[in-house]
C-alpha cells in the first residue's frame, strides 16, 4: 500500500465496492439536511416508498430561508415559509432530528455540524450545499452533492463517487497581524485560480496551517470550493481533539479516548505523494480584496484595480465585464473604493472567533456616515449567546452595527437582507457573482477584521496597520 | 430519468468563462419545493430585463434582447456550448433541472465544476468536454452559420459537425450505462444492499461512536 494521503485514508476507510472503471461506493456517516436542497430528495423516498437507510446519521436545520429579525412572528414570506414548513414536515415524517427556527441550537449548517460535535474526525460528511468542504478542516471526507445525490445517501447511506486526485496546498511560516484565514483562502484562489482544484480533493498543510484554530480551519476549507476542489481537509491533531472534547454528538469517556487514538492516525503520511502541490509562504500573505465577479478575482489591500488594457486579449473581455458590473474603473487604488453595506456572517465567518474580530476593530468607533446598513449575523443561537455574554452585541450595536438573530442571510440573499442594485458591500461571505447578495448588488470579499474596518472607514482599509 | 441515446439539435453558443450555478438559476427561484418549472427561469437575471420572482408570469416580462438565448436563430436549441468551468459554485441541482426544462439535453464546453458535472447525469442531461480548440472552432462555426447543428452519439461517444467532422469525446462506463437506458442510480445501488450492510455492520464496530 505504501504511504497515503489523509484522503486516501478517509477513501479507503469508506470504500464498501469499486467497479473496474473506478466507480465506486462510498459509505456515509453524517448527512446534513437544509431546507433548500432536500424537499425534492424527500418527496423522491415518499413516491418510491422508501424509508431513510439510518437516520441517526442524519441531522437537519433551516438556514437558507430563515428571517434574521423579529423570528417569533414567523416567516412573512410565504414561499419561504412554505419551504421551511416542509423541512419541518418531513423531518417529522422521516423520523429526522431537527433544530428548528427557534431552537438556541438552530444556525447556518456548516456551523452547527462542528459547533455540536456532529462532525467528527474520520467521518464522511455530504450535504446539499457545497460549503460542506467546511467540515473537511475535521480530517473528513465533506464535501457538497446535489439533490438526486441527497435523496441517494438518505436511501442508500452511499454515495456512487468516484476517487478525485490529491492536492497539497502548503502554507509554512507565520501569518502576518491582521491577515486571517480567510486571506489564506483568498491568496489561494488567486494563485491557482477557481478552477485550479477542479478535480482534487485539497489538503492544507504547512506550519501556518497547524497553527490555525479550529474556527480558522473551518473558514480554509470552507472555500476549497471556491478554488473548484470539493473537499478540503486538514489533518487532526491537539487542536482538533481539544475543540470536540464534550460537545453533545461527541463521544464520551472511555468512547472518546478510543476515538482520539484512531484520531491520530488522520493525517498524510510522511512521504506520502499528491498529484499536485501548491506553496505559499504565510507571511506573504496580504490581507485580500476581491474587485471582480468570481472570487479568483482579488488583490491585497494595498493593491489597485486591475488594467483589462495590460492583460492577453482572453482575459480582457473577463475583467471589462467584470468591472462594469462592479462599476470601477482600473488603476483605482483598492483603500479609495467606498462601501454602502456591511455583511458580517455566512458559513466562512460567523463563528465566536469571527464576532470577536470584527468586534475588536468596532470596539468604541462607529460606522461612517456613507455607510447605509451593517449586519453582523452569527452563525447560530449559540454562537449567539456566546457574543452576547461576552458583550460583543453592544460594541457592534454602539458602533452602529445591526445584530441579528443567525441564519446564511446577505450571502446569498434568499431572506430578505440583500444588496440593492447598484450598491456595494464589504462582505465576509464566499461568493461575489454577479446578483449573488441581490440582483446588480456589487460584493467584495473580505475578513471579519477588513469588513468591520471597512464599516469604520467607509472604504477599504489596511487592518494590518491598524 | 430520461435515456439519452442519440441528438441531432440546434446549438446556442454561451460565450462566457466561469459560468456560476446563481446565474444559471438565481437564489429566488430555489425556494420552490418542486423539481420542475425552473425552466422560464433559467439564466434569470441575463435574459430579462425586469427582476425575477418566483410568482411572476414569465411570457409577460420584457426580454433582454442581447442575451444569446433570446435571439430568434437560437430557438429551439437543445445543445449549449458553453466556456471553462461552467457551472462553478453552489451545488443547487436546480442548475441542471433548469437547464433540462428549457430543454437542454447536452452541454458542451472545455471543462465543467465537479458537482454541477456529477448533477447533470442524474437529470438526463450530458456534460461533454472538449479540448479548449475544438470548442473555439466550434463557437466559430455557430456563430458563422446559423442553424448550426450537432449531431451527438452517445453509444459511439462521438460529435459530428454538418460537414462530417467527428469529434470523439470521453465519459465513464457507469455514467454512460446510465444515460443510454434511463437508469436511476437508488435502484442499482440497492442491488448491493448486502455489502452495504456487511461493511456498515463492520464500520460501526470499528467506531462505536458513529
Amino acid at each position: 500500500m505504501g504511504e497515503q494521503t489523509l484522503y486516501d485514508k478517509l477513501w479507503n476507510s469508506h470504500l464498501v465496492r469499486q467497479d473496474e472503471d473506478g466507480t465506486a461506493l462510498i459509505y456515509i456517516d453524517r448527512q446534513l439536511v437544509h431546507e433548500v436542497t432536500s424537499p425534492q430528495a424527500f418527496e423522491g423516498l415518499r413516491l418510491a416508498g422508501r424509508r431513510p437507510w439510518r437516520t441517526a446519521s442524519m441531522l437537519a436545520v433551516p438556514d437558507h430561508n430563515v428571517p434574521t429579525t423579529h423570528r417569533s412572528a414567523g416567516i412573512a414570506d410565504p414561499i419561504s415559509r412554505i419551504q421551511v414548513e416542509t423541512l419541518d414536515a418531513n423531518c417529522v415524517e422521516f423520523g429526522v432530528t431537527e433544530f428548528k427556527m427557534n431552537d438556541i441550537r438552530q444556525g447556518i449548517v456548516h456551523v452547527i455540524g462542528p459547533e455540536q460535535g456532529a462532525t467528527l474526525p474520520g467521518m464522511t460528511v455530504v450535504c446539499g450545499d457545497s460549503h460542506t468542504s467546511t467540515h473537511g478542516a475535521f480530517a473528513a471526507l465533506a464535501h457538497g452533492i446535489g439533490t438526486s445525490e441527497v435523496e441517494h445517501v438518505m436511501a442508500t447511506q452511499c454515495l456512487v463517487a468516484k476517487k478525485s486526485r490529491a492536492m497539497e496546498v502548503r502554507i509554512e511560516g507565520e501569518l502576518a497581524h491582521g491577515v486571517t484565514a480567510k486571506d489564506i483562502a483568498l491568496a489561494v484562489i488567486g494563485k491557482i485560480g477557481t478552477a485550479g482544484g477542479t478535480g482534487y480533493a485539497i489538503e492544507f498543510t504547512g506550519s501556518a496551517v497547524r497553527a490555525l484554530s479550529m474556527e480558522a480551519r473551518m473558514t480554509l476549507c470552507n472555500m476549497a470550493i471556491e478554488a473548484g476542489a470539493r473537499a478540503g481537509m486538514v489533518a487532526a491533531d491537539e487542536t482538533t481533539f481539544a475543540y470536540l472534547k464534550g460537545r453533545p454528538f461527541a463521544p464520551q469517556g472511555e468512547m472518546w479516548d478510543r476515538a482520539v487514538e484512531q484520531w491520530r492516525n488522520l493525517k498524510s503520511d510522511q512521504g506520502a505523494v499528491f498529484d499536485a502541490v501548491v506553496v505559499l509562504d504565510a507571511a506573504s500573505i496580504r490581507p485580500q480584496v476581491t474587485w471582480g465577479t468570481s472570487p479568483e478575482m482579488v488583490v491585497a489591500i494595498d493593491g489597485f484595480v486591475p488594467d483589462p488594457a495590460l492583460m492577453s486579449a482572453d482575459k480582457r473581455e473577463g475583467v471589462e465585464r467584470a468591472l462594469a458590473y462592479m462599476g470601477l474603473k482600473a488603476n483605482t487604488p483598492i483603500t479609495e473604493i467606498a462601501i454602502d453595506k456591511v455583511f458580517i456572517g455566512s458559513c466562512t465567518n460567523a463563528r465566536i472567533e469571527d464576532m470577536r474580530a470584527a468586534a475588536a476593530v468596532a470596539r468604541g468607533k462607529k460606522i461612517a456616515p456613507n455607510v447605509k446598513q451593517a449586519l453582523v449575523v452569527p452563525g447560530s443561537g449559540l454562537v449567539k449567546r456566546q457574543a452576547e455574554q461576552e458583550g460583543l452585541d453592544r460594541i457592534f450595536m454602539d458602533a452602529g452595527f445591526e445584530w441579528r438573530d443567525p441564519g446564511c442571510s446577505m450571502c446569498l440573499a434568499m431572506n430578505d437582507d440583500k444588496l440593492s442594485a447598484g450598491e456595494r458591500c464589504a462582505s465576509t461571505s464566499n461568493r461575489n457573482f454577479e446578483g449573488r447578495q441581490g440582483q446588480g448588488g456589487r460584493t467584495h470579499l473580505v475578513s471579519p477584521e477588513m469588513a468591520a474596518a471597512a464599516a469604520i472607514a467607509g472604504h477599504f482599509v489596511d487592518v494590518s496597520k491598524l | 430519468m430520461k435515456k439519452f441515446i442519440k441528438l441531432d439539435a440546434l446549438v446556442v453558443p454561451l460565450d462566457r468563462s466561469n459560468v456560476d450555478t446563481d446565474a444559471i438559476i438565481p437564489k429566488q427561484f430555489l425556494k420552490s419545493i418542486k423539481r420542475s418549472g425552473f425552466g422560464p427561469n433559467a439564466f434569470d437575471e441575463w435574459r430579462y430585463l425586469d427582476h425575477g420572482e418566483p410568482d411572476m408570469d414569465n411570457s409577460k416580462r420584457p426580454l433582454n434582447p442581447n442575451f444569446v438565448l433570446n435571439q430568434a436563430r437560437y430557438q429551439g436549441a437543445q445543445i449549449l456550448l458553453a466556456r471553462e468551468n461552467f457551472g462553478c459554485g453552489s451545488s443547487r441541482e436546480h442548475a441542471p433541472w433548469a437547464l433540462e426544462d428549457y430543454g437542454f439535453r447536452a452541454i458542451i464546453a472545455p471543462s465543467f465544476a465537479d458537482i454541477f458535472f456529477n448533477n447533470c447525469f442524474k437529470n438526463g442531461l450530458l456534460p461533454i468536454k472538449l479540448d479548449a480548440e475544438k470548442v473555439d472552432a466550434l463557437f466559430r462555426a455557430v456563430e458563422a452559420h446559423e442553424g448550426y447543428r450537432l449531431a451527438i452519439d452517445l453509444e459511439k461517444q462521438a460529435i459530428t459537425t454538418p460537414d462530417g467532422q467527428v469529434y470523439p469525446f470521453a465519459i465513464d462506463a457507469f455514467r454512460k450505462h446510465c444515460l443510454l437506458n434511463g437508469l436511476d442510480d437508488i435502484g442499482l445501488t440497492l442491488q448491493h444492499v448486502d455489502e452495504i450492510a456487511a461493511f456498515e455492520k463492520r464500520h460501526l464496530a470499528a467506531q462505536p461512536w458513529l
